[in-house]
């Protein structure tokens, strides 16, 4: 079980957040784009082996969302990544 | 009890137990285990092998017991424990599994002439035709183990707890006593968790001197400092058995302190964790090296020094290493003969001989087989070139392969191990979480050296957490030593079944078998043989698996490597991982102030979406589940009716940007919607399908309440969050939850208004003051309330909001003047037909992840003037390529008395092809006297007044398509 820093609630068991998947790209504008982008906004996620930027949602808590980085390999919480 | 020594041990011979094995009384101990107790009484054959029902005895003294496992009966049910884990209580009733009738005479020993024929994943390849399953059944009762206890125990319960520490130490034997001496000392917060009924470790089961007295003085000593500690808390019986992530650590505590409690599981996160797990011995591969009789040289020394148990009187020591020598001599002491050591080494060293004086040493030899079936005659002895041969007379034989530091928990950590040559093991190598090994579990083998390294390992892990270690006094501790050459599998030309597996019946020849068939990777071989895959993880024999494939491949074990570790270390019981969280307590119900009263009237209940509870309808005396529901259904259309509406989702949205968000979350716009209006509105997912729907108000210019459904309220909670944080982070929208704040009654039919006639008094209710799609705030018999105008039914309908403490009141108002008006509740069964009536969707009915807006005939509701919002990108792209769409439609069946299967499907004219559309609800409609279905129809807005055909099995429904509504199309009713 992972021990997740929440910025408002500080340390807390994974089981108090939801997870909100690998931080993408910002959603681009619609009426911009053509349908192969879109579909790619979509669908296409980063998924790499190593930290990984990511959301969470303090769900039973404080209800913020705020990214951090997960090493998927190790699990380790690397701090310092975020700019 | 031919084998109890006349003194000694760690057992309380002022308490005899007596204890029942496969029907046969015993008497032993307090303090015994059922092995021990068993081996006291002269019982050697105690079990049957898995898959040859070869007889067997009792292998070890511990929880690495490969061979004997018992199914305990009675209150104490539980199935496949290992026998030497079983503390002894007065009593206990237990059987050997995996044999019938009993080990001594066993059916499934038949099973041994056919074994050429089942060996090692003999059933990827036999037993196929006519099909597996045909041979299945048999197959599993011939190799099955204990079953499940029937039931729970009738007294006790268990409980989970978690904790925080500075300092967890796994393991109490020396190095773990002496770090949780240093880290107690400290002040730091400390859990001292070991597995067996006592502390101590191997000093319980050998002759140790401690500053010159037995050691075990020297453990009670520190046991008692312990205790005396407010910082530590001292566990035993207590495994740890998990090493998850971010140092959070499992513990079951079999016999906590308590009345009630029967295990504990502690879920601890650790700043830092010791691991002070020791060594395990492992065996020594040759041919019968599995006859009752035959064990680890270690098991006897303990059965010798902790139990006061001689398992034997004529006994052979084979061993690779110089632990067995000490056993030899604790065999002396014991009154027992040693007639001789086999060592396989050439040349062993004086010091070594010393401690096992007067005994016979044949070095550079092996024990190449055993003899005696039930129990072990003589073993022969052969030299490691082949040349010689004798045979030596013995009743027990003691076998020790070396010693593997138990990393079981540090690789769980996901530290890595690194193979050490010289201990002929492997060792932990580098830790990828904050914690360290020490003693045995770190590879020092000494009892010297492991009391050192505890204090080293301790000081380090202290100063890391913030603490001062205080230095302790040096302990005087004899010199001994360890040195072992290794010896993975005897080579000789005995004919016998060699197991490197007992509890799975995994030989040599099958790890061969294995290799052969192209399984040459270590996790292939566990996974082709299953060894290594019984209760005992194989403990004992993993490392003689690798040592094969090594020998197989001719390569060094480093390169073999190890397979992956898993949780639990040893079995853990369901009910401790539970704890109370069973039932109720982990999915309990949701209920509203009406709950109560639905109890008392005959509610029949449901679980609606998010562990809500409500009424599914309400059946009077005499009345089928279709009279039930068809009443309710005439009382709304003819009279009035009303249900408790209050689990609906609700949220507050407070802001200057809720406009704009809601314009961007619902498919229609909602930013000019007039405060005291609502406007139902669709949500779809930026992928395009639909999300959610419902009703949203306007209470003021920055203040909206959106409702949702029941079962989607978090999710929807979700969504709205995240793109306000992660897209929009500029907009000033607060959101709150107001599900459960606002409770309603909701009142339908002809004749709702004349019941709020009677309560409302500062609103105008009638039809021009108050339209359709508007709310109003006032009271209802002096209760604060906001009364909405919006129905699921399709009939004049009221929705009463008012304060939870308000609701029952509410309820029972309504109720008793509604009286007069033959008002009757009615539950989720009856509003189901109505909204069918009506053609109203239903999420997972009508909306299920493949339509769309434009399918259910919905297309107003997607906004045109937007250029924007989230789905509408998506929506259109799916529809741009003109594949054919499924349509909401009515169906009439020919029959009006042919009800329809919902979730039947529709093929082209009812021939048994693909489907071109399926039935998504079909109820009684008592108006329509006949039943009414909805569906999904291939082109099926052109298709009206065309026929379709429902295909069932062996049949086929003819029906009429029709639009989908049933009950006033103009909507004139709902808008009275």
């Amino acid at each position: 079980m992972l021990l997740i820093d929440c910025p408002f609630c500080g340390e807390r068991n994974e089981t108090e957040y939801v997870y909100g998947g690998p931080v993408s790209v910002d959603r681009p504008d619609p009426t911009a784009v053509n349908d192969d982008e879109w579909i790619d906004y979509l669908t296409m996620v980063p998924n790499p082996v190593g930290p990984t930027h990511e959301r969470w949602w303090h769900a039973k808590g404080c209800g913020d969302w705020f990214t951090l980085w997960r090493d998927t390999a190790t699990h380790d919480i690397v701090k310092g990544l975020d700019k | 009890m031919s084998n109890r020594l006349a003194t000694g041990g760690r057992i309380d011979r002022t308490r005899p137990l007596t204890f029942t094995f496969n029907g046969t009384r015993f008497t032993g101990f307090e303090g015994d285990t059922h092995a021990s107790a068993l081996l006291a009484s002269g019982v050697t054959l105690t079990a049957r092998g898995f898959k040859y029902h070869r007889p067997r005895g009792i292998v070890s003294a511990g929880v690495e017991e490969p061979s004997s496992l018992v199914e305990l009966m009675g209150d104490d049910a539980s199935g496949n424990n290992a026998i030497t884990t079983v503390q002894l209580s007065h009593g206990l009733v237990a059987k050997s599994v995996n044999c019938w009738p009993s080990p001594q005479f066993d059916l499934g020993a038949l099973n041994q002439l056919i074994s050429r024929l089942i060996p090692a994943g003999f059933y990827y390849k036999t037993f196929k035709w006519p099909s597996w399953h045909f041979f299945e059944p048999t197959i599993r009762r011939a190799a099955g183990l204990a079953n499940a206890p029937a039931s729970a125990p009738s007294t006790g319960h268990f409980e989970t707890r978690n904790a925080h520490v500075d300092i967890l130490v796994a393991g109490a034997g020396p190095a773990g006593l002496a770090a949780a001496l240093v880290a107690g000392r400290s002040g730091a917060r400390v859990i001292l968790a070991d597995e067996a009924t006592e502390a101590g470790g191997s000093i319980l089961n050998r002759n140790l001197e401690i500053d010159g007295k037995p050691a075990l003085e020297w453990v009670t000593k520190i046991v008692a400092e312990l205790a005396d500690m407010p910082n530590v808390i001292h566990l035993q019986s207590s495994t740890v058995w998990a090493y998850r992530e971010h140092n959070l650590l499992c513990i079951n505590e079999r016999s906590p302190n308590h009345k009630t409690v029967l295990e504990r599981n502690w879920r601890v996160r650790a700043k830092r964790v010791i691991i002070a797990t020791g060594a395990i011995e492992r065996a020594l591969v040759f041919s019968n090296n599995d006859r009752p009789g035959t064990m680890l040289a270690s098991a006897i020394q303990t059965y010798v020094n902790r139990y006061a148990v001689l398992p034997g009187k004529l006994v052979v020591l084979f061993t690779n290493n110089d632990s067995a020598y000490s056993v030899a001599a604790d065999i002396l002491a014991a009154g027992g003969q040693v007639k001789a050591i086999v060592d396989s080494r050439n040349s062993v060293s004086q010091l070594v001989l010393d401690r096992a004086s007067g005994v016979e040493v044949i070095s550079g030899h092996v024990v190449s087989d055993v003899a005696g079936r039930s129990r072990v005659k003589s073993v022969t002895v052969t030299s490691r070139d082949g040349g010689s041969e004798r045979s030596i007379d013995c009743d027990l034989l003691g076998y020790s392969g070396g010693w593997n530091p138990t990393v079981h928990l540090f690789s769980q950590s996901r530290g890595t191990l690194k193979f050490d040559a010289t201990l002929a093991t492997f060792l932990p190598e580098k830790a990828a979480q904050a914690c360290i090994c020490a003693g045995a579990s770190s590879g020092e083998m000494t009892l010297s050296d492991a009391l050192q390294d505890g204090l080293i390992k301790a000081a380090e892990a202290v100063k890391s957490v913030g603490f001062k270690a205080k230095a302790l006094q040096d302990l005087a501790v004899q010199n001994s030593s360890y040195t072992v050459t290794p010896l993975w599998r005897v080579e000789s030309s005995a004919k016998g079944k060699a197991f490197l597996d007992f509890q799975n019946d995994v030989t040599v020849s099958d790890v061969q078998l294995a290799m052969r068939e192209g399984y040459s990777n270590v996790e292939h071989v566990k996974r082709y043989t299953t060894g290594g895959m019984g209760i005992d993880q194989g403990k004992t024999g993993n490392i003689n698996i690798i040592g094969t494939v090594a020998m197989e491949q001719n390569v060094i074990l480093a390169d073999v490597g190890t397979t992956t570790f898993r949780s639990p270390y040893t079995p853990v019981s369901f009910g401790a991982i539970n704890g109370l969280r069973e039932g109720s307590v982990i999915l309990p119900y949701r209920h509203t102030p009406i709950t109560k009263w639905n109890h008392e009237n005959g509610g029949f209940m449901y679980e609606s979406g998010a562990r809500w509870r409500r009424p599914g309808y309400f059946p009077r005396e005499g009345e089928s589940f279709q009279d039930s529901v068809n009443r309710e259904c005439l009382t709304v259309r003819n009279d009035v009716g009303c249900y408790d509406g209050s689990p609906l989702g609700k949220f507050e949205l407070k802001g200057p940007n809720v406009g704009e968000f809601l314009d961007l979350i619902y498919t229609n716009i909602m930013s000019n919607l007039v405060p005291g209006k609502g406007r139902y509105g669709m949500m779809l997912t930026d992928d395009g399908l639909i999300l959610d729907d419902g009703v949203a108000l306007r209470l003021d210019e920055h203040r909206w309440l959106i409702s949702t459904s029941t079962g989607h309220v978090d999710a929807i909670h979700q969504h709205m969050e995240k793109v306000l944080q992660f897209d929009q982070p500029h907009w000033n929208v607060m959101i709150t939850n107001v599900t459960s704040q606002w409770n309603n009654v909701t009142i339908c039919g002809p004749n709702a208004r004349k019941i709020l006639e009677k309560f409302v008094t500062n609103i105008d209710l009638s039809p021009d003051a108050f339209p359709f799609m508007e709310f109003r705030d006032g009271t209802f018999a002096d209760m604060p309330a906001r009364i909405v105008r919006v129905s699921f039914t399709g009939e004049l309908s009221f929705e009463v909001n008012v304060a939870p403490r308000h609701l029952r009141n509410l309820w029972d108002k309504v109720m008793a003047a509604g009286a007069s008006f033959n008002i009757a509740p009615i539950g989720s069964e009856a509003n189901h037909v109505l909204r069918v009536e009506k053609g109203f969707l239903s999420l997972g009915h009508e909306v299920d992840g493949t339509v769309d807006a434009y399918d259910l005939g919905l297309s107003w509701i997607m906004s045109k003037k937007k250029s924007d919002y989230i789905g509408k990108r998506s929506v259109d792209l799916r529809r741009a390529g003109n594949k054919v769409r499924r349509e909401l439609v009515g169906l009439l069946s020919d029959d009006p008395n042919c009800q329809i299967p919902e979730g039947a499907p529709l093929t082209p004219s009812g021939k048994k092809q693909a489907t071109e559309g399926l039935v998504t609800a079909c109820v009684w409609s008592v108006v329509n006297n006949r039943w009414i279905a909805l569906a999904l129809l291939e082109n099926g807005h052109a298709r009206r007044g065309e026929a379709a055909h429902v295909r069932l099995q062996n049949s086929v429904i003819p029906a009429q398509i029709t639009a989908p509504v049933f009950y006033d199309p103009d909507g004139k009713i709902l808008r009275s």
